[in-house]
């Protein structure tokens, strides 16, 4: 790795002090316009082309999601819903799922080790494998449930935003082989702005209720969706309405870890203190016994013997 | 410090899982506290780096398990709470100030004992559980992810409790002077049974004298 890149770097998991931040970075985004997907997963083959992933080959279970979750191997993958949003319409809906790329991640807040998730300046959020410890704290601290542990290395894997492509100035390879323009890539501002013009667009459609997937309780993330149903999220495969780390989460990594440690330390140095002040508790008569409280010790202990 | 006149009060086998605990214990601490809080990362250097810590840490924490269930079965009567412990504990603060006077006389164990066995194994049944629930990569992803992010809750929880009641029981061992015999050569002192423990000591003294 070369040094230089540790500029870009803006958190990293268990580490307290805050990382270098003398440069100043553009937020970068991907912006999936759902209305516009085909379901044609040229994205997931990308996807694995470019990251050199294949999975076992699976089974037809009768739906089109294909495989049926996302694994070590599938770091994206279409999501099939039909859906009856009203009472007189039908619709098929097409979401790639995948990693958000949070701007508060709750993987890296999970995460005991080291280093071994990292979020760089421009938003994306990328697991250094070599770091990971395959405790899958990162698996409980996500909101969407996207990380998944590989059962061969124990280590957990998810979408890179294609970091190593951004990084020498390309667009994730999903973006690249999208044949209809769903998926898009710029700075959050762009894409954002993208987005209004999208939204729009849809709206004259007679979509009322499109607009833009960028859920505040997570900071909002660095992959975003337009949808045609903004209001109710959840139709497309259960994409969380108000997603942010669990609070059982939160307040483990939180106030949790400073107090228990400090309480841990007080109790040591108590007990030290203690001892310091008052000296051992020694039974008199032992030959080393101190002399001088042989007497009172003495006349107090008959008080209670038989 | 001892001579033949001591009495006897931990047989070979308590010894042994005493120690198998006291063991098991300290390696969970270190290991589970490496993974706790990024300052202390560090440790996981002494268990072969961060994948072999979280590998070691729960199959160590089944042999703690094991042996605290042999404990428990073991001491469980000796530590049935009465009346007389809740008097103790409302003079421990004269005696910590070595004002033993008004303690109750005490029988095998006082409540402070008493305190840290139940403590003991209250938590070990909560790790335990908490522990497989939250244990990658065997048994976590068959449970529902809440239970899981509240199993790693307990799991730190309880930990840092029982952490908390150890340095008590260390220290405990450490002030009264003679306890550590106990465990290490499974005697006491006749002084150290008639001060600490006159109740046992009598029924330990009648039983000679049949």
């Amino acid at each position: 790795m070369a040094s230089m890149q540790s500029l870009d770097i803006k958190n990293r998991s268990a580490t307290s002090l805050p990382s270098p931040s003398v440069r100043s970075h553009t937020e970068l985004a991907k912006l999936i316009d759902v209305s516009k997907c085909i379901g044609c997963k040229a994205c997931q083959v990308a996807c694995m082309e470019w990251n050199d992933l294949r999975g076992p080959v699976g089974e037809n279970t009768g739906v089109y999601d294909n495989p049926q979750d996302l694994n070590e191997h599938t770091w994206t993958l279409m999501r099939f819903s039909e859906v009856e949003p009203d009472d007189f319409s039908f619709e098929w809906l097409i979401r790639k799922d995948g990693c958000m790329h949070c701007d508060d991640p709750g993987c890296l807040k999970a995460c005991p080790a080291p280093g071994a998730i990292v979020q760089y300046a421009n938003g994306i959020v990328d697991f250094i494998s070599e770091k990971c410890i395959g405790c899958g704290y990162c698996i409980a601290g996500c909101p969407f449930d996207i990380p998944r542990l590989s059962r061969a290395d124990n280590r957990a894997y998810k979408c890179t935003l294609c970091s190593d492509r951004v990084a020498v100035g390309l667009e994730p390879a999903c973006v690249t082989t999208c044949p209809t323009g769903c998926i898009t890539f710029g700075t959050k501002e762009d894409m954002k702005q993208q987005a209004v013009l999208r939204i729009a667009d849809l709206n004259s459609r007679g979509y009322d209720n499109a607009g833009l997937y960028d859920p505040p309780g997570v900071g909002g993330t660095h992959v975003m969706y337009v949808l045609q149903h903004a209001d109710r999220p959840g139709l497309y495969h259960g994409l969380p309405e108000d997603p942010r780390i669990s609070p059982m989460v939160g307040f483990w990594q939180g106030i949790t870890k400073p107090l228990a440690i400090g309480a841990l330390a007080l109790l040591a140095m108590a007990s030290f203190l203690h001892f310091i002040k008052h000296g051992p508790n020694v039974a008199e008569d032992d030959d080393d016994a101190p002399s001088r409280d042989k007497t009172r010790d003495r006349k107090e202990e008959s008080s209670h013997v038989e | 410090m001892s001579n033949k006149d001591d009495i006897r009060r931990y047989k070979d086998g308590e010894r042994l899982h005493h120690w198998i605990v006291a063991i098991t214990f300290i390696l969970l601490a270190m290991s589970g506290l490496a993974l706790f809080h990024p300052s202390l990362y560090w440790l996981t250097n002494l268990f072969g780096g961060g994948q072999w810590t979280r590998i070691l840490h729960p199959f160590i924490g089944l042999v703690m398990f094991v042996s605290v269930m042999v404990l428990m079965v073991r001491f469980w009567r000796h530590n049935l709470v009465n009346r007389d412990d809740l008097r103790w504990i409302r003079y421990l603060p004269d005696a910590l100030h070595k004002r033993e006077g008004r303690l109750p006389p005490v029988g095998r164990y006082n409540a402070g004992q008493k305190i840290i066995y139940w403590s003991t194994v209250i938590g070990m049944f909560l790790l335990l559980f908490s522990g497989l629930i939250m244990w990658q990569p065997y048994f976590a992803p068959v449970f529902p992810i809440g239970l899981v992010r509240f199993a790693i809750l307990v799991h730190a929880f309880s930990a840092i409790l029982l952490m908390m009641v150890i340095i008590l029981h260390i220290y405990a061992a450490i002030w009264v002077k003679g306890s550590l015999q106990a465990m290490v050569k499974g005697t006491v002192s006749r002084t150290w049974a008639k001060k600490h423990h006159p109740l046992w000591y009598r029924e330990v003294t009648q039983e000679e004298r049949k």
